[in-house]
């Protein structure tokens, strides 16, 4: 007993011991409890939250654009889509079984559902098919209670109404591709579409908006319990084009079946009123996403789809040059208006003799006959005379081998040729020969289209210097180019005799019924009246030999080795307001070919009052660019 | 002193239940009431899948562990060697033939329940050093070649549940041993020199541990090395605690228990759970309630007038309180994750009946606590 109550004393102080160290060991507990919960607990909480709450963004509906009458060309439409939810299903093969008995699904929707089923959590919709018409929402809507799991979606796409009348001006969207991310995660919201090309890519911000964001509870799995907050985004803003469509709509009927451009512009205010390039591609089939083989006969057609001509195209401008190279002459002094200049049909500079069109010659003429009659060798001699750097000068001041400075993505520039560029591209020296050949627009001269309509606009104004521009208004402003334009005219500083005079000379190109060029392409209707100037461009070398017996007729030819047509113009001729270039590729000549054509369009546009806006003005003009200072209620 | 206090008297049935510490009974009812409502939390407001089933077992764990209260602590005396061998030898079944589970090879399948001889070791060796130390004097603790035969008690054992590999319950049983030999009286310099050798041996044993058990040692020296991958389970369970802050969410409003970024959180992770819905200020009413299981333990250790009992009590109230410290350090980062679960509140049977056999025991302790045992077992001193 006496030992049992000394072990019992060893026992009772051990014990205390133990559990002193054990209440040591809780303290210490309590003492992480604190640090966790009390001095780090703001951390934790703001770490708890980033758990559960996730932002999820919302699309914002893209902004319409309308030409400049209203008509919407880009709209949005309405896309109904069928999500399936695989857990609410019973059994998803047997689901997909009575699904395909309502509406039809292919082998490959099937495949890729059931693929994208076992991807995804249980709780993610995935998308049997797209894109579905009425009748098949109807369908769905009324078996809803045989198919669970299954549910309606609506989603908004883009669609284009005019398909390829429009298709080159108002590019279209697409789904954004890898290297587009920019880090906004907007961009990499499934379906997103970002624009890809013409004014949907170069306004895309403007078109696309501002994201909304919904906050909403997440559970581990990434399933959503419930919505916290929802803040609406803002819708993209409206632009409102230059573009009368029913005009646009118009040409490209009119150069169906050919590879050809025609830009129309108001000569007053640089508004591009029509710009066609045809063959067309349907934007809509990019936004849907193309097949292989559509994708394979875009790039293989030789008429070039893809390509807007209009301002990509580059084609020697032939005998629409000359007005450049008269005035360019006249400016200098070289040649005073008057000045005859003897045409026997070719000059000769060395060895090579140049040939005018008209083998047996014009005999003698003056400025204002040699553009009527298109009278080679009196250019190629003011030509000689003025040189090519001088030529160039004025050539560009004319608006031909600079960009426009259109808004559409892909301008080119273009060539006009100086001793300079020949040394810096070629690593040449200049001929004389070669100046002979650019004063008649051929040679190393690429212009495009739409250059030739800018040169003839500024022409037909009396030398005031235009941008040619495609938006009207963004969200309901005018845009800081807009704006400005009407007020600030910039002389091209050219005198406006010689203007005058080339004018004059334009309108003897189709009025004068004995020597205009494009005499049978007149426009009789009294106040219509149209000037213009043709061009016929070779694209083959005729030979000394072909010229002896004869030269082949281009219809005789080969489609690729035809003439190009070409036709500039504006009218009325009273008082200008419309300026057209036309350039029909391998279509034969400017005057039988592009003339009646530009006689057709010129037409159109007075008969439509294209030029019209139709539209009051908006009250308060202020100079945007940006969307984020758009305001709310866009008004006018 | 006279023969009538060497010879305690023979309580009668009523007595005995008289005697039950019903107080301490009404704390462990009040530990599992909270964490039936933790289940029910846990479950989205349901008493299914777990708080109703909880409740039962712990109504039969109350049962057995009244049973055995009642049952002479000598009786336990007796057969404490058989238990410990019986034990033992099922131990040895699983190591041949048992059921793997979740990487590890714990489980008998007995047919109607699983059993997990590891958890029986737990009681087992606890009655079995008991005795052993019951039947030695002060003067043979002292030599160290007495100690030799308690040693491999805990080291067969040790070695066989290190195999399964069960890293939680190993420690808990080398640790509850530890408190045995302690408060047996062994010198403090002979803990002090297996302090210093298990510092030695720890690489050593490095070589002998799991790859997962590494890496979980790996995770708990830096979980946001790997916060997708093991360490997943810390960093969360330290956002929950710390998002809880001083008051907790509410009750059933913990967003990272019910949006389940939260693991096991009605086993192993359920102190997180609770912490994070009443906050700091639960997380300490509940180790106040176990600080109070504790206390009420160890005094019904001290009470005891026979070595048997005392050790036992001892061990006993040892091995709970590392249940609750080994959990709830881990599920705040102190330690690497081992699963052991929260005493009385996670979900969980075998863990349950463990702790009723073992508070039965210490019950029967404080019971039988006039009961005068002698060295050999006998009435005699």
């Amino acid at each position: 007993m006496h030992r049992d109550s000394e072990r019992h004393k060893l026992f009772s102080r051990r014990a205390m011991m133990l559990a002193g160290g054990k209440a040591t060991l809780l303290s210490a507990l309590i003492g992480r409890m604190y640090y966790l919960q009390v001095i780090e607990s703001d951390r934790y909480k703001t770490l708890a939250d980033e758990n559960r709450i996730n932002l999820r963004l919302l699309a914002p509906r893209r902004g319409r654009i309308v030409d400049r009458f209203g008509v919407p060309i880009a709209d949005n439409q309405q896309n109904y889509r069928v999500l399936l939810i695989s857990e609410n299903t019973r059994d998803i093969e047997y689901t997909l079984d009575i699904l395909g008995r309502i509406i039809s699904i292919s082998p490959a929707e099937r495949r890729r559902t059931v693929r994208d089923v076992k991807r995804n959590r249980s709780f993610i919709p995935v998308t049997i098919r797209e894109n579905l018409d009425w009748e098949d929402v109807s369908r769905i809507e009324v078996n809803a209670p045989d198919l669970p799991g299954i549910l309606i979606d609506v989603g908004q796409s883009r669609s284009y109404a005019y398909g390829a009348d429009t298709a080159h001006v108002i590019g279209y969207v697409a789904a954004v591709s890898a290297k587009e991310l920019t880090g906004d995660p907007l961009l990499e919201l499934p379906g997103f579409r970002i624009g890809k090309a013409g004014v949907e890519k170069i306004h895309d911000t403007d078109l696309r908006g501002a994201s909304g964001s919904s906050q909403v509870e997440v559970n581990a799995f990434g399933r959503v319990i419930r919505e916290l907050s929802r803040s609406e985004g803002q819708p993209g803003a409206e632009i409102a084009l230059t573009l009368d469509l029913g005009l646009q709509q118009m040409i490209t009927r009119r150069l169906e079946g050919e590879s050809a451009s025609v830009v129309v512009l108001d000569v007053q205010t640089g508004d591009v009123l029509a710009t066609v390039s045809t063959p067309g591609y349907d934007p809509n089939a990019f936004n849907r996403g193309l097949k292989t083989e559509e994708w394979k006969d875009l790039i293989s057609n030789p008429m070039a789809p893809l390509i807007n001509k209009s301002i990509a195209g580059r084609y020697s401008p032939g005998s629409t040059f000359k007005m450049a190279v008269l005035l360019a002459a006249l400016e200098k002094g070289v040649i005073a208006p008057a000045n005859k200049i003897f045409c026997r049909g070719y000059t000769e500079l060395g060895d090579s003799r140049f040939h005018c069109w008209k083998k047996h010659g014009h005999g003698a003429v003056d400025a204002k006959e040699a553009i009527t009659q298109s009278c080679d060798v009196y250019f190629y001699e003011i030509a000689k005379r003025t040189g090519i750097d001088r030529i160039a000068t004025m050539a560009n001041r004319l608006g031909l081998g600079v960009k426009s400075g259109i808004d559409l993505p892909g301008e080119k520039a273009g060539v006009i040729p100086t001793i300079a560029w020949k040394r810096r591209e070629l690593d040449a020296p200049w001929h004389q020969g070669e100046t002979l050949h650019a004063g008649i627009g051929q040679g190393y001269v690429q212009i495009t289209p739409l250059q030739l309509a800018v040169m003839t606009a500024q022409l037909a104004n009396g030398g005031v210097q235009i941008t040619p521009r495609l938006t009207k208004l963004v969200g309901g402003y005018k845009t800081a180019d807009a704006s400005k334009s009407g007020d600030e005219k910039k002389s091209l500083g050219i005198s406006s005799a010689h203007i005058r005079l080339v004018q004059e000379a334009m309108s003897e190109v189709v009025n004068n019924p004995v020597y205009g060029t494009a005499k049978r392409s007149r426009i009789t209707e009294p106040g219509m009246e149209m000037a213009g100037k043709t061009g016929t461009v070779q694209v083959r070398r005729i030979t000394k030999s072909e010229r002896d017996v004869g030269v082949i007729k281009n219809q005789d030819l080969p489609w690729k080795e035809r003439d190009h047509a070409l036709f500039v113009g504006y009218a009325p001729v009273a008082d200008p307001r419309y300026a057209v270039a036309v350039v029909v590729e391998h279509g034969g000549g400017g005057s039988s070919v592009a003339a009646p054509i530009a006689h057709d369009i010129l037409l159109e546009a007075q008969l439509r009052n294209s030029a019209d806006d139709g539209i009051a003005p908006s009250p308060n003009l202020k100079p945007l660019s940006g969307l984020d200072k758009i305001p709310e209620q866009a008004d006018g | 002193m006279s023969h009538d206090a060497l010879n305690t008297p023979d309580l009668t049935l009523r007595q005995k239940l008289w005697h039950i510490h019903w107080l301490f009974v009404l704390l462990l009812c009040a530990a599992a009431g909270i964490g039936f409502a933790m289940l029910y939390s846990a479950a989205n407001g349901n008493m299914e899948p777990w708080a109703s089933r909880q409740f039962t077992r712990f109504c039969v764990g109350l049962v057995v562990m009244v049973s055995i209260a009642l049952i002479d602590i000598r009786i336990w005396m007796r057969y404490a060697y058989v238990f410990y061998a019986v034990t033992l030898a099922l131990l040895v079944i699983v190591e041949v033939a048992g059921t793997v589970g979740m990487g590890a090879q714990r489980w008998l399948n007995l047919g109607y329940f699983n059993l997990q001889p590891s958890e029986l070791m737990k009681i087992a060796l606890v009655l079995a050093l008991a005795r052993y130390f019951h039947g030695g004097s002060i003067e043979d603790v002292g030599r160290p070649t007495y100690l030799l035969t308690p040693l491999l008690m805990i080291g067969i054992p040790a070695i066989l549940v290190l195999r399964q590999p069960d890293l939680g319950t190993t420690l808990l049983l080398v640790m509850a041993s530890g408190a045995i030999f302690f408060t047996a009286g062994v010198r403090m310099w002979k803990f002090a020199l297996v302090t210093v050798g298990a510092v030695i041996a720890a690489p050593i044993a490095w070589q002998f541990l799991r790859e997962y058990q590494k890496q979980r040692v790996l995770t708990f020296l830096n979980p946001e090395n790997d916060p997708l991958g093991s360490g997943y389970h810390i960093i969360q369970s330290k956002i929950a605690l710390g998002s809880g802050g001083l008051f907790g969410k509410g009750f059933m409003q913990g967003t990272q228990g019910h949006l389940r970024f939260l693991p096991e959180m009605q086993t192993d992770f359920i102190f997180t759970m609770l912490a994070e819905e009443f906050g700091m200020i639960g997380g300490v009413g509940l180790l106040g309630l176990y600080g109070l299981i504790l206390i009420y333990g160890f005094a019904m250790s001290l009470r005891c007038r026979n070595q048997f009992g005392r050790l036992v009590g001892a061990g006993i109230t040892t091995t709970f309180f590392l249940y609750v410290f080994i959990n709830i350090a881990m599920v705040m980062g102190l330690i690497p994750v081992v699963g052991v679960p929260l005493p009385l509140i996670s979900y969980g049977g075998t863990a349950m009946m463990t702790l009723m056999i073992g508070f039965g025991l210490l019950l029967s302790v404080w019971v039988h606590r006039d009961v005068m045992i002698g060295r050999r077992g006998g009435d005699e001193v």
